[in-house]
């Protein structure tokens, strides 16, 4: 969420890029590329504006060279859920099992935070044990972050938890928090595990990094009807899903931080004769805990950012309050049920860095001989909270629920500050987006669905050629011609223009605004809490504020996307000019240079690469948020994939997710390798590094 | 969600405490938990929760699952989920078809409820567009601009309702002869969201509007009186005003559908009775909604007081 998240986010990055097979082996210096590229810009002007009448084909794909990728997925679904079979149980036998498992520790943890640990199932179910008391959970989360991080953070995670409680939310927060503790140590096992496997083993790294970024950039939503047929209704499957949004970067961290552990760490495991067990968990995984638990951070905030989604297919909790308060436009208790995920966002990542960022303790011999509390006077007094509160909260209800009465809610604020702009500026408003709309947004919509694909597919190419050679070049044309044939083309220049203004503007809001922030301190933290509460409060909060003054279009489509996926420009902006070295800049001002000239002569460029990699996240954000505008009627891919979803079409729903994907990793590929080719020229990096 | 009131969960603490086993089972014939569905909107909430604290009157042991609206069907043909209580003709017809064909999942009957679906405008446009209600008024230039949009004009602007739930109003339109765009909605919070702007500042808007729903009863407007649905006119292009095309007439209206898993006759037959002669109308409904999503007051606490006042009805139902 702050700034582990930038860091890991770029070597995540960096990490997916394909080694940029070999730049410089590209044909020619500057003026053999330039001519290869004006001839081939003019070839494809031509095509475009002369080659309709002769070559339809390259305009729209005949129908006998289609794909029919969706029959296959869908057949190939039908297969495993009727047919396949190990011999001694099916397919459906090991998924529901899995279900199964995944499920008995979730209603475990659902009784001790919510319903209370009950015998037998449904309505007829008795209590065996009350649940937690609110007194207890706020209890238990503060020592945790007095543990990890002292007075303050347990201050702030009380504070975050106490939210919940007084805002009415208690119930709902406690169905999240429960699948999000199933979800989580799931991920981070699960992830540690795939990385350590990839760094012993090559051949599963080689097979594990076009999934991984499958598994980040296909949307959601394409792949929760297969995990509804596999795993049934019910909580674990929305858990699954959820583990499979958020352990890709985990397995990523993990592999570069099982890479970083300096050679004397494992010198050291040879001396002392460690077998290759000990040498995993003794040695690799202790040296690279720090690294690991930026990635635990990750899971923790992908798995709350699948909070939504999740309850779109039965998890409950907050994300179905969202749903629900906007379903009857309720915008304030939306709003609160919001917040109160930010909140549990807020605590889990604080605590989560606090961990990060503690230093191991060592007990000495005579700490060994005291009593077990007060060795461990943290589980001594957790253990004494939960039974001093359980006891009290038999005698006492309102020591066990939050009591109604104390519960404070924002009621119909929320509505008629929404009531009152639209009555007030809906004209303004509507000039603005009018404007924008007619003379930028629909234009360009026209411009690029009108182009041949064909000719879009080569210049991709070409574009994979000059920026890292033949590999990328194949890449590119695969991957785009493959959303050409399987009948995605359309649509998916649809969801470009959408995701490319979006991007456009996020990126003119976002590089000033980084800039300025950049170098003062106290601005720099405002901002960051504002990008923060823009990426963990679910859009669906504030996509029907904005229904109701932009209309059901593009433009409000648009001004969800930017407001998601303007935080990585901002982050990565200043996060690039923070780190410009400082000798340069004094160099700067040594030779003369006026503020502007340092800033854009000096400052800008060296930061350029970061400031790349930044747009490369924008444009995954952006993206990852076009299903969420299918919502408010757009027609891009995002809404084949939710019509797939509303239609349990298996087949549909992939292939569509699949063509989101290929733009995403085209658009990876092409970013990752112009930022390293930007690197070697800037003199940041030789060509050896980034190999 | 429900939230554990304080006096319930003291008393339940006290129960365990002199354990005391749960609620007696009357006429259930076995203890396992019926799975009744819930989707995301208040009618159906509430005729949901009313079957299901019905049925444990009745001794069953209930379990409410939230799941989405057509994709419960695999759960159901599989037995996964139990009971949905309201699929509508008009939306879930093709998803209902398809899984009662398979014969794992078994219609039982309407619900007593009655679903309209149709354009819909409110009564303040009646002055711009005096024609009102009758759908010719639409076909004039006049009322066309008037609910029009600059990304639409000179054509008026409907706002239909997200793809997924079919409707055929572009067939409409063309049909019809009407100028007017149509701009599909992702989902029904934004119909509405659009609804409640547009009614702020009394501004125009024709929008498709469902009930049984809180907006026809919150808000002051019709329906578009297109001519009356007959199965021919979708199916015959020579039928109505168009010679050359279908869908030349309105939306059909149809009864909302009561939908099991078929194993649910054998595992608990008195449930499948009661849950047969479920029966609340379109009226008693609305009620219902407007105290929820209008006056606020949570769906266990109305569907509380409505099985406390209507215990003649219910107890004729598990019989």
């Amino acid at each position: 969420m702050t700034a582990p998240l930038a860091i890991q986010t770029e070597t995540a990055t960096t990490a997916t890029a394909p080694p940029p097979a070999a730049s410089q082996s590209a044909p020619g210096g500057r003026w053999p590329a330039r001519l290869l590229w004006g001839i081939a810009l003019a070839a494809f002007i031509l095509l475009w504006q002369f080659g309709k009448p002769v070559a339809d084909w390259a305009f729209k794909v005949p129908r006998d060279w289609r794909i029919p990728a969706q029959r296959w997925i869908s057949d190939a679904m039908r297969w495993l859920l009727d047919e396949a079979s190990f011999g001694l149980f099916t397919f459906t036998d090991l998924t529901r099992f899995i279900a199964g498992a995944i499920e008995a520790p979730y209603r475990f943890i659902l009784g001790l935070l919510s319903t209370g640990i009950l015998d037998g199932r449904g309505s007829s179910a008795t209590q065996l044990l009350p649940p937690l008391s609110w007194i207890a959970v706020i209890g238990v989360a503060m020592l945790i972050g007095h543990y990890a991080g002292g007075r303050r953070l347990a201050a702030l995670v009380g504070g975050c938890f106490a939210f919940l409680a007084v805002f009415g939310q208690w119930s709902a927060a406690m169905v999240t928090l429960a699948s999000i503790l199933i979800a989580v140590p799931i991920g981070i096992l699960g992830g540690l595990l795939l990385g350590l496997a990839a760094f012993r083993w090559r051949p599963v790294e080689a097979a594990l990094r076009p999934l991984l970024d499958l598994m980040q950039t296909v949307p959601v939503f394409a792949y929760l009807v297969p995990i509804l047929f596999l795993f049934g209704f019910g909580p674990s499957s929305a858990i699954i899903a959820t583990i499979v949004y958020a352990l890709p970067p985990m397995t990523r961290i993990s592999l570069l931080a099982l890479r970083a552990v300096p050679e004397e760490a494992h010198e050291l495991g040879r001396m002392t004769g460690c077998s290759k067990r000990q040498m995993t968990w003794r040695i690799l995984v202790p040296s690279a805990m720090p690294g690991l638990m930026v990635g635990v951070n990750q899971v923790i905030m992908l798995s709350l950012n699948m909070v939504i989604i999740a309850s779109m297919i039965g998890a409950g909790g907050l994300g179905f309050e969202v749903l629900a308060a906007l379903r009857r436009l309720d915008i304030g208790a939306g709003f609160e049920a919001g917040l109160a995920i930010v909140a549990l966002a807020i605590a889990l990542d604080r605590l989560s860095q606090a961990f990060a960022a503690r230093r191991p303790h060592h007990e000495s011999a005579e700490e060994r001989e005291r009593s077990i509390a007060k060795r461990h006077p943290y589980l001594a007094s957790g253990v004494a909270l939960i039974l001093i509160s359980t006891l009290a909260g038999l005698v006492s209800a309102p020591l066990q629920a939050y009591p109604e009465a104390l519960q404070i809610s924002s009621g119909t604020i929320g509505s008629d500050i929404v009531g009152w702009i639209n009555v007030h500026f809906f004209d303004q408003l509507e000039a603005v987006k009018n404007t924008l709309l007619l003379n930028v947004l629909i234009p360009f919509k026209r411009f690029l669905t009108g182009l041949p694909w064909i000719g879009v597919v080569g210049l991709l190419a070409l574009a994979g050629f000059r920026l890292g050679g033949w590999r990328l070049a194949l890449t590119a044309a695969a991957l785009s011609a493959l959303i050409a044939l399987t009948g995605q083309w359309e649509k998916a220049m649809i969801t470009v223009y959408l995701c490319g203004i979006s991007v456009a503007i996020a990126c003119l809001i976002g590089v000033p605004v980084g800039i300025l922030a950049a170098g003062r301190e106290r601005l720099w933290k405002a901002v960051e809490l504002v990008i923060d509460t823009l990426q963990t409060l679910p859009s669906f909060v504030y996509l029907m504020p904005a229904v109701m003054l932009f209309r059901v279009g593009d433009f409000t489509a648009m001004i969800a996307v930017v407001a998601y996926a303007v935080a990585p420009a901002i982050r990565y902006t200043a996060y690039g000019l923070r780190r410009v070295d400082p000798h340069l800049i004094e160099a700067g001002i040594a030779a003369g240079a006026t503020p502007w000239q340092l800033l854009t002569k000096v400052r800008l460029k060296l930061a350029l690469p970061e400031i790349l990699l930044g747009l490369n996240q924008t444009i995954m954000l952006a993206l990852s948020m076009l299903v969420i505008t299918a919502l408010v009627g757009t027609r891009d891919l995002g809404q084949e994939v939710y019509i797939a979803l509303t239609k349990a079409d298996t087949g549909r729903g992939l292939v569509a997710g699949l063509a989101v994907a290929f733009i995403a990793i085209i658009a990876d590929r092409l970013i990752s390798a112009g930022a390293a080719r930007l690197r070697v020229r800037l003199g940041l990096a030789t060509a050896e590094e980034i190999r | 969600m429900t939230f554990a009131r304080p006096a319930a969960a003291l008393l339940s603490t006290l129960l365990v405490a002199t354990a005391l086993s749960g609620t007696p089972a009357l006429a259930a014939e076995n203890d396992d938990p019926i799975r009744l569905t819930l989707h995301d909107w208040t009618g159906q909430l509430l005729s949901t929760r009313i079957m299901g604290e019905v049925l444990k009157k009745a001794g069953y042991n209930i379990e409410y699952v939230q799941a989405d609206y057509i994709a419960q069907f695999a759960g159901l043909k599989t037995g996964d989920l139990h009971v949905a209580m309201e699929i509508w003709e008009t939306t879930g017809r093709d998803a209902l078809d398809e899984a009662t064909a398979t014969g794992k999942v078994e219609n039982l009957g309407d619900s007593g409820m009655f679903a309209i679906e149709e354009w819909w405008y409110p009564a303040y446009m009646k002055e711009v567009c005096p024609g009102l209600p009758n759908w010719e008024a639409l076909k004039s230039e006049a009322c066309a601009e008037a609910f029009g949009t600059a990304e639409t004009l000179p054509k008026g602007r409907y706002l239909g309702a997200p793809v997924t739930w079919g409707g055929y109003d572009d067939e409409r339109v063309e049909a019809l002869e009407l100028p007017f765009e149509v701009v599909h909605a992702g989902t029904d919070a934004a119909l509405f969201a659009e609804l409640e702007s547009a009614y702020q500042r009394k501004a125009p808007v024709l929008l498709w509007v469902y009930a049984p729903h809180w907006a026809p009863l919150k808000y002051d407007g019709e329906w578009v009186e297109f001519p009356a649905y007959e199965k021919a006119c979708y199916e015959d292009p020579a039928w109505g005003s168009n010679p050359d095309m279908a869908y030349d007439c309105g939306k059909p209206r149809g009864p909302i559908w009561k939908v099991a898993w078929s194993g649910v006759k054998d595992q608990w037959p008195g449930a499948h009775k009661a849950i047969s002669a479920f029966s609340i109308d379109n009226d008693e409904m609305g009620a219902l909604i407007t105290r929820v999503d209008i006056d606020g007051e949570t769906v266990e606490n109305v569907v509380a007081n409505w099985v406390d006042d209507n215990q003649d009805r219910w107890s004729a139902w598990i019989k």
